[in-house]
């Protein structure tokens, strides 16, 4: 399969500033309260079990929830949708949470979130998601690397329909670019690294 | 502390605890089932539920099968740490 047979059909852009989907700011939280509870007030999350999560979860749970917005997935099977994430600080926030915990009586549901990749794990429960997944840590976000891997899936994997990305939480800032990427459904937007660059240049 | 107010503070401990966002006391009916239905906790809830009766009693479970009683509602975690600060007392 050629690589121009592969699209993105979506993407979302959160900072502490604004969420964006595609152009198009979708939401500016307010400065005062918690972020995270005013986002899944006003982004209609609707799923309780948001705030037992670590701030990286509930960034990329949120991500997810704006991205597939009308996304249909019973076009695809479970295992033909992957996801395929990366970010630079790993879990440290769950970390810390823990190791504070730890001094006293270490919490087992702080320890969960101890293992960055369990932000894909999920976003997979609460969509039914079965496909092959993946998360890399790396300085930066890689978009020529998430082009190479998403399409190697696409090709040798039985993936058609993948979330790619970034989700980032350290010292309180937050980041996240996700990509929702499906093959064989044109709609413009070559899957490739220029076109993941510039899913957020805006913000 | 009798059996009503040790019910009343238990819930407020188990919603800050485990994150129970939007819930109340008035909410958890004093023999709702914890698990499953009821609250639906998970397996992860029942560990902190362990840690909460160590942190806030000093109650240590003797073994994994009694929680499955202990934890049944809260009228029952009620009653098992009334039973034990009982038995510390004598």
């Amino acid at each position: 399969m050629e690589q121009q047979d592969i699209y993105i059909s979506g993407s979302v852009c959160i900072s502490r500033k604004e969420v964006r989907s595609g152009d198009a700011i979708v939401l500016e939280p307010g400065h005062d309260g918690n972020f995270f509870s005013d986002i899944y007030e006003k982004l209609d999350i609707n799923y309780p079990k948001f705030f037992k999560m670590d701030a990286l979860c509930k960034l990329g749970i949120a991500a997810a929830h704006v991205l597939l917005d009308g996304f249909d997935k019973s076009m695809y099977q479970p295992g033909e949708i992957g996801i395929v994430l990366s970010n630079r600080s790993g879990s440290i926030e769950a970390d810390i949470n823990y190791y504070e915990s730890s001094k006293t009586f270490p919490s087992p549901s702080l320890f969960v979130y101890t293992l960055p990749n369990i932000v894909i794990g999920e976003i997979s429960i609460r969509y039914g998601f079965k496909g092959e997944n993946a998360f890399f840590i790396s300085e930066e976000f890689d978009p020529e690397w998430t082009v190479f891997y998403v399409n190697n899936l696409m090709q040798h994997q039985g993936i058609k329909a993948c979330i790619c990305g970034w989700v980032d939480v350290e010292d309180g800032a937050l980041d996240a670019r996700f990509f929702l990427v499906e093959k064989g459904k044109e709609n413009g937007i070559n899957f490739t690294a220029d076109s993941l660059k510039q899913g957020c240049a805006a913000g | 502390m009798d059996k009503k107010e040790l019910i009343y503070q238990l819930k407020q401990q188990i919603i800050k605890q485990l994150n129970l966002a939007g819930k109340t006391p008035e909410d958890i009916r004093d023999d709702d089932p914890l698990f499953v239905e009821g609250l639906g906790l998970d397996s992860i809830d029942a560990l902190e539920l362990i840690v909460l009766l160590q942190q806030e009693y000093n109650i240590k479970l003797k073994s994994a099968e009694e929680g499955q009683t202990i934890f049944r509602s809260v009228a029952t975690m009620a009653d098992y740490i009334l039973e034990q600060q009982a038995g510390a007392a004598n």
